[in-house]
């Protein structure tokens, strides 16, 4: 019994040596980040939409917001340039690509307000009005009805009408160098892949 | 014996005040932005410490310490960047409304291979590079790692270091724009959008090493502690190939437009992968399409058989591209006889491994001299011996990599997108690497003449 104790900790203390031999060669060399630093400095929102909070939105919450904090740059329309933002919807019967229509996945537009708006003021954002003014602009650029309820679920869901516009489509390929597309638009000369 | 016991006690009473201070560093970091006690040198090498140095020293005329403390070049040199893509927009009277712009390397005023920082191209896409204190600057690594970490600036400086010359580029560098495309351009407006420098720094795989990156992890998203967090996915293997976490350039440290306190610096690929400011890397398992991967760096073409309304994106790596700098647009030679054409190669590939010049408009090709260094993703200086007899012509170059890869011209350019040259000249089509022509008038004027 003791000695199949001291077997246990023994293998345990060998896993570990493997584990955290660049940890002891560089001892005291940074620190361990905990969970709650890690979740207060986390805004990276993927696809797959795990890291979204809590919390949701429609467009018609999404309007004075919109009004309030974003239109002094895009401008009041969101069909032309603002004074320091790019237009965010297209004009009726425009193109979409170039707008936020265009973007593949609607957490990218959650991410991006989350992260980088409103400009001079990044980050002051509730996840309420984020969602909202999510909804708000997928609702001026015709992809949702103004009451629906934009939340991590629905924003993660919603299939955005250029997803299938970028080569490859698929997410899976896009490590794939030569998927990917390789330079120019072509792989010329032997495999780049197998030739480095 | 006792040497040994002496030895060992001193060592027990270290471990104590180690463990003490390490124990009171925690308690003190978990409140973010305060200076931490071991963070305050021991050294005299503080601001206050030098300043106080430099106020005595000797030889300075009122008015020029500056100057004399920190060397400005000659009264008589005016290379410097010039506004450039980084400009956001221009209102309806064509003045530039975007507070910050990026600005562009004087490309032709270059001497050697490396880039002075004060000259090296910017762009923060209107966020001025942020003011950022390396006493409270953090790096935090998380996300699919087996211990996340975060590292002060301290700790960074005290890992493993190395040196690497590597280019940066912008995928808009030598973009078909108007401005580039027209006679007058110089070589600042067609290739401004690089430059070279000699990193210091960290290898990337060297601190993934010390987090213990997880099975099944595959990318890596990067961000900046700037306004917007500029934030990037990067293929994992890429970042512990050859990537690194720098917070040295050309022997001090980064600059604030290059990325001060700390950049990611990911050689040969788009230089919007090189995260500036750099304060987050999380370990992911694909790409989380950001700002900057989904709406911008792809290239759409609405002609030929890729007009499909699909965007090619993630392109990443730059191809094989050279430039003649001297002559080059906007110069004018002088009397007719011998002149060094010189110019830069480079490829996203590896090393330059050929440079050829044509100084008869692309009739006849020669083999330039490689001044050397040659290094892998970096600027390669080439020289070729011409004389001019005083006729019209076009001087050309163009680089083969150590992939065999051969710097295509426009019309090849539009070749690969299927697409006419007329077609690259009205739209702008990004990642390019197209052979650059000068043209060297009668009167030794040279203009641009890529179309």
């Amino acid at each position: 019994m003791r000695s199949s104790n001291l077997f246990v900790i023994v293998v345990a203390l060998a896993a570990c040596a493997t584990a955290a031999a660049q940890t002891t060669l560089y001892q005291n060399v940074g620190r361990a980040a905990t969970a709650e630093e890690i979740q207060a400095w986390d805004i990276s929102v993927s696809p797959a939409g795990k890291e979204l909070p809590p919390g949701k939105g429609t467009a018609k919450e999404g309007a004075p917001i919109y009004a309030a904090k974003c239109a002094v740059c895009h401008g009041r329309t969101m069909e032309e340039a603002g004074p320091l933002g790019p237009a965010l919807v297209a004009k009726k019967g425009g193109n979409l690509r170039g707008t936020i229509a265009a973007w593949p996945f609607a957490t990218t537009i959650w991410d991006f307000i989350n992260r980088a708006m409103p400009r001079f003021n990044e980050g002051t954002l509730k996840p309420d009005q984020v969602y909202a003014l999510t909804a708000f602009l997928l609702f001026r650029s015709g992809i949702v009805k103004e009451d629906d309820i934009m939340d991590a679920k629905s924003v993660t869901e919603l299939q955005m009408p250029y997803r299938n516009a970028y080569v490859p489509s698929d997410l899976a390929e896009i490590g794939n160098i030569r998927k990917r597309a390789c330079r120019l638009g072509h792989c010329p000369g032997p495999d780049p892949v197998a030739a480095h | 014996m006792s040497a040994k016991k002496s030895d060992r006690r001193q060592f027990l009473r270290n471990s104590a005040a180690l463990a003490g201070l390490a124990a009171g560093a925690a308690a003190v970091r978990s409140v973010g932005a305060q200076t931490l006690d071991f963070e305050k040198s021991q050294t005299l090498d503080t601001p206050a410490a030098q300043a106080a140095a430099l106020e005595g020293t000797p030889g300075l005329a009122p008015g020029q310490q500056f100057d004399a403390i920190y060397g400005v070049r000659s009264r008589y040199e005016h290379a410097g960047r010039i506004g450039g893509i980084g400009a956001y927009s221009t209102g309806p009277d064509g003045k530039v409304i975007r507070p910050y712009i990026g600005g562009l390397t004087p490309v032709q005023s270059l001497i050697g291979i490396i880039t002075p920082a004060a000259l090296h191209y910017h762009n923060t896409h209107g966020y001025p590079p942020p003011d950022i204190d390396p006493q409270q600057h953090r790096l935090l690594i998380h996300g699919m790692v087996d211990r996340p970490m975060i590292f002060t600036m301290e700790d960074i400086y005290r890992l493993p270091s190395v040196t690497r010359t590597h280019f940066l580029e912008c995928n808009a560098n030598g973009y078909t724009t108007p401005s580039r495309m027209a006679p007058e351009a110089t070589a600042q407006i067609t290739h401004g959008l690089m430059g070279c420098s000699v990193w210091t720094g960290v290898r990337a795989s060297h601190i993934f090493d010390m987090v213990g990156v997880q099975k099944g992890a595959s990318w890596i998203v990067a961000e900046g502690a700037e306004g917007a967090h500029h934030s990037k996915s990067i293929p994992l293997e890429k970042i512990l190939d050859d990537s690194l976490i720098v917070y040295g350039q050309n022997g001090e440290a980064v600059r604030p437009e290059q990325g001060y306190p700390l950049r990611l610096l990911v050689p040969g690929y788009e230089a919007i992968n090189s995260i500036k400011f750099l304060r987050r890397i999380k370990v992911v398992d694909g790409p989380y399409l950001q700002q900057r991967e989904t709406n911008a760096y792809q290239t759409v073409v609405r002609a030929g058989k890729y007009a499909d309304g699909k965007a090619r994106w993630f392109q990443f790596e730059l191809g094989p591209n050279s430039v003649i700098t001297r002559p080059s647009g906007g110069q004018r030679i002088g009397t007719q006889g011998f002149y060094e054409i010189t110019g830069l190669a480079w490829s996203g590939a590896g090393a330059i491994r050929r440079v050829e010049v044509s100084t008869d408009s692309g009739r006849t090709w020669k083999a330039a001299e490689l001044q050397g260094p040659v290094l892998p993703k970096a600027h390669t200086r080439f020289t070729y011996a011409w004389k001019w007899g005083g006729e019209e012509t076009v001087l050309l170059s163009r680089s083969t990599d150590e992939r065999g890869e051969v710097q295509p011209s426009l019309a090849e350019v539009g070749k690969i997108w299927d697409v006419t040259v007329d077609y690259l000249k009205k739209a702008t089509v990004g990642h390019t690497n197209a052979i650059q022509p000068w043209k060297v008038a009668a009167d030794g004027r040279i203009y641009n003449a890529i179309v």
